[in-house]
């Protein structure tokens, strides 16, 4: 298409420095990333929304803050965005404190939740606001909104009001009217919550599209885990103000750094136990519900005896006499005997509820490909549950 | 949804219909009155626009409504400015020290009888040594209808989406200008709608008016009123009529900016 | 700082005009009223004698303090003419309200039952009224009321009476007047609670086995009770100092306590003792006001 290239062109047309992104000093801390986050505090009356913390983000990434709500990721959004001020610590935006920047006079755009489209104004005013304000020339705001309406595929749409338009469409005048600055950091709240599920998934990858084509930095903030997953470089789940792990997607749901995460991004089935031996690479851990359990030895040496063996759905297999040993590593299994008690068909694969002897319920995900595999198990059928050591996390409690 | 049980029962229907003529018949025979061509106005002497003509040649009665269309004027216009003011104030200013006294001067008028607005408006006016006259009813119908234009455009703006302001500074506005650009546009029909109302409020005063004017400076209500203390006049059936007619133009113009502002608010909640 | 705090410091300074203005043209007046409520009558141009003159510094202040009097406030208990406006004035706002009662209550039900598109017509043609001129709708009623006027002539057509009938001037045809006034106050707030309720609680009621009659009274009029004070209040408040009504259409043997000020202010030239009815007309209002603010919160509290 070519678009991109015009948005990282040198643009001579721009009144004030702050909405051109390439003319910005952003190299010239070489060593400092794009956007840092020192030690960073909110406090609303009692509540502490934002606690002590710290954060890096370069340039050109997609940035996902995933958290439950009411953890504090919107609130450090709107603080990036300059609609709250730390109680305490520093944002380095290219090694320029804006703590006491205004709102208006950040190099940094916000797509809101709700949109915030101006309902007097049409698609196309809306989009030029924000140029307007910079003093650009008309021609140059007429070119702009040009490129713009073409970027998020809006042609035509111009003299519309946003009452006018669908949900998808508002979306994209947003989209566009925070893109139009140009900003450093395009801050995304929620951005995705009012679409319904087809439109989300095509959007997803619009928008990495875009973001990629862009090389702008992208901060998305989402309570919705698939999203995150599919459209960020790295995430940083929240929880209480904290950030309890940043991470790629596959790090995060394959490693997770805490029992709290794990059970965060996606399904897991968790056995409590204590570090019973140590060898070769290898963790027997004693638990209460599925007796002793073998597990790789974690990247990170655990140093509590009191630990958390994770294993998600999808790693736990089933079968009718459990298989005599591995044959791929030949080396120990973990298994569990019990009795299938539920059976949950999803389409692409089925969720058996495993009601192990112990007492406790597992969950085993099992993938449906072949069309005509018929139920493998039903309910009230005796099964194994097995899995490897090197599925499995160990996690400190 | 169905909504079944919004049967209307006959005795719903003759409750509405009773009530309907009770709030209507009184104006309408006042109207069909005014075109008797009889003095008597008991008695029908066939349609004449008489009384019409001999307001129109009443130089007493002329005046007064002079009187009152620029002292609604007026006064509308500064009590639509303060209470817009005001209504910002209350509603984005926060909490700040005197928040309480101000919205209590600002409700106190819509519900304290009009005998003692007037009354301390005119012992303010005479320990001030003013003449009064025109600018000292301006003054107290000011007074009296800012509060009415606070409360309209009050609920308006604190129904609007706040993002909305946020966006705009966002996009490069400062505080005032992100009013002036975005929040003003959007209250524009409840602030119109705030005028309308103020102006019909002072169109309608006899009892501040009588209070805070002087002699030779009275309103039309005044008039009227002294007039119909003496009894029914023809002459008085044809000014009513017009002032209903004035009355009806600025509601329907009132009740178009609203279906307006209502279309916009609604575009302006989220999805 | 937050979004909200950068908002707030334009919109204080924006608060500043009118504040001045209701302080200069609100407060102090008020001040003055109390002020002359509790000085003495003279025959002079102002007819009060000032108690303190602000140009004589604070030693006048003082002297003034000292000779502040209660006379005019002991005349309103002591005379009898102010006792019986004081208590007419609330007979006839509790016998008003109780009649706005049993006439809107009916409409505003009747009103809640329409459908959806009929109701909003409904809500306008009650709202206009209100905006039409208050004393030309008196006015519209004399024309009715008075000694050939329409009313007699459709009794006497319809041989309900056989000689005219008196109604002007008279304690009927000032409710009348009330009632046609007031009727928007007061369906207004009971529409509002009507049709907010939802048509599911009757269903529910009559699937439970309650006759139509048993459903109102059991589920719609008490969910309805807030609407009832509010209308109520929103109507006792201004009719009891309520004067063009009473002054038009009513005899002149008893009056109102709004027409007794009036009359103390414009006949009397008393100007402290109608100050000083004007201060026990608010005392008098105090109550109620606090309760319809309490009733306002309770409402807004239950609906978030």
């Amino acid at each position: 298409m070519g678009l991109a290239d015009h948005m990282t062109e040198e643009s001579p047309d721009t009144g004030r420095p702050n909405v051109d992104v390439s003319a910005a000093p952003a190299e010239a801390a070489a060593d400092m990333p794009l956007l840092r986050i020192e030690g960073v505090s909110k406090t609303f009356g009692s509540f502490r929304a934002v606690d002590r913390l710290s954060l890096d983000i370069g340039a050109g990434e997609f940035f996902a803050l995933l958290g439950p709500s009411g953890c504090g990721k919107t609130t450090l959004l709107r603080m990036l965005a300059g609609f709250e001020t730390p109680d305490e610590g520093r944002v380095l935006l290219g090694g320029r404190d804006i703590a006491p920047v205004l709102p208006h006079e950040r190099p940094v755009n916000m797509m809101f939740q709700n949109y915030a489209l101006f309902p007097h104004l049409n698609v196309r005013d809306n989009i030029a606001f924000g140029l307007k304000r910079a003093g650009m020339p008309r021609a140059a705001i007429d070119t702009r909104v040009a490129e713009m309406v073409a970027l998020v595929k809006l042609g035509g749409m111009e003299k519309r009001k946003p009452d006018q338009l669908s949900g998808g469409q508002r979306q994209r005048v947003a989209l566009a009217r925070s893109l139009a600055r140009r900003p450093k950091v395009l801050l995304l709240d929620e951005p995705l919550a009012a679409l319904d599920k087809k439109l989300r998934e095509s959007t997803q990858l619009e928008l990495m599209e875009l973001q990629r084509r862009l090389g702008m930095t992208f901060i998305i903030v989402t309570h919705d885990q698939e999203e995150a997953m599919t459209m960020a470089n790295r995430i940083g789940v929240m929880d209480a103000g904290r950030l309890e792990q940043v991470a790629t997607p596959r790090d995060l749901y394959e490693a997770p750094a805490s029992r709290w995460v794990a059970e965060f991004v996606g399904d897991v089935n968790l056995f409590e136990g204590e570090v019973t031996s140590h060898e070769h690479h290898r963790l027997t851990v004693a638990t209460r519900d599925g007796g002793a359990i073998v597990v790789a030895e974690p990247r990170q040496p655990v140093t509590k005896s009191l630990v958390s063996v994770a294993i998600r759905p999808e790693k736990l297999k089933l079968s009718r006499r459990g298989p005599a040993s591995d044959a791929v590593t030949s080396e120990a299994i973990n298994r569990l005997e019990g009795v299938v008690t539920d059976v949950g068909y999803l389409g692409g694969s089925t969720v058996y509820k495993v009601k192990l002897d112990s007492g406790a319920v597992v969950r085993s995900s099992i993938a449906n490909t072949s069309r005509l595999d018929r139920d493998t198990y039903s309910a009230g059928q005796r099964v194994v549950a097995w899995f490897r050591p090197d599925d499995c996390v160990v996690l400190e409690r | 949804m169905g909504r079944k049980a919004n049967r209307l029962s006959p005795f719903n229907i003759t409750a509405l219909a009773l009530g309907m003529a009770f709030l209507y018949l009184p104006i309408v025979i006042l109207v069909i009155y005014s075109f008797n061509d009889s003095r008597l106005v008991t008695v029908w002497g066939g349609w004449s626009l008489r009384w019409y003509r001999e307001f129109f040649n009443d130089r007493a009665m002329l005046d007064a409504a002079w009187m009152s269309l620029r002292v609604a004027a007026v006064s509308a216009t500064i009590a639509t400015l303060l209470g817009t003011l005001a209504a910002v104030g209350l509603v984005r200013g926060e909490r700040f020290r005197g928040r309480s006294l101000l919205s209590g001067m600002l409700y106190a008028p819509l519900v304290m009888p009009e005998v003692i607005s007037g009354l301390s408006l005119l012992l303010l006016f005479v320990a001030l040594n003013a003449e009064r006259g025109f600018w000292t009813v301006t003054i107290a119908h000011t007074t009296l209808t800012m509060c009415f234009v606070t409360v309209v455009v009050q609920s308006r703006l604190a129904s609007l989406d706040r993002s909305l302001e946020e966006a705009a500074m966002d996009l490069g506005c400062d505080p005032v200008q992100a009013f002036l650009r975005v929040t003003l546009p959007l209250i524009i029909p409840a602030i119109a709608a705030g005028w309308m109302l103020a102006f019909t409020l002072s169109l309608d005063d006899v009892v501040i008016a009588s209070f805070t004017t002087g002699p030779g400076s009275a309103t039309l209500p005044i008039r009227i009123y002294s007039e119909v203390r003496l009894g029914v006049k023809p002459e008085i059936n044809a000014i009513c009529t017009m002032v209903i007619a004035l009355i009806a133009v600025i509601i329907v113009i009132a009740s178009l900016v609203s279906k307006l502002s209502s279309s916009e608010a609604k575009s302006a909640a989220p999805l | 700082m937050s979004a909200r705090r950068i908002f707030a410091q334009p919109a204080r300074y924006a608060a500043i005009a009118p504040y001045l203005w209701m302080v200069l043209f609100f407060l102090v007046p008020f001040g003055f009223v109390l002020k002359i409520s509790l000085s003495q009558t003279a025959i002079a141009q102002p007819p009060y004698v000032p108690l303190f003159d602000f140009s004589e510094g604070w030693a006048a202040i003082k002297a003034a303090f000292a000779q502040l009097s209660l006379d005019n406030f002991k005349l309103l208990v002591s005379d009898s003419l102010y006792i019986s406006s004081y208590l007419r004035s609330l007979v006839v706002a509790v016998t008003s309200t109780l009649i706005l009662l049993l006439i809107g209550y009916p409409i505003a039900y009747g009103m809640a039952r329409l459908p959806q598109r009929w109701q909003a017509i409904a809500m306008m043609l009650v709202i206009v009224p209100f905006w039409t001129s208050f004393l030309i709708r008196i006015y519209a009623w004399i024309n009715i009321l008075q000694h050939d006027g329409l009313l007699n002539k459709v009794l006497l057509a319809l041989h309900l009476v056989s000689t005219p009938v008196v109604w002007l001037s008279t304690d009927t045809a000032m409710y009348i007047g009330i009632v046609y006034s007031y009727l928007p106050f007061m369906i207004l707030p009971l529409y509002a609670t009507l049709a907010r309720m939802e048509s599911s609680l009757l269903e529910a009621a009559s699937d439970l086995g309650a006759s139509p009659l048993r459903s109102f009274w059991l589920v719609t009029f008490p969910l309805s009770l807030p609407g009832v004070g509010a209308g109520a209040l929103l109507c006792f408040i201004p009719i009891v100092g309520e004067f063009v009504i009473p002054d038009l259409l009513a005899g002149s043997s008893s009056m109102m306590i709004g027409q007794t000020l009036w009359l103390e202010f414009f006949t009397n030239k008393d100007w402290p003792v109608a100050a000083a009815a004007a201060v026990a007309l608010l005392v008098l209002l105090v109550p109620p006001l606090l309760l319809y603010d309490r009733l306002q919160r309770r409402t807004l509290g239950g609906a978030n």
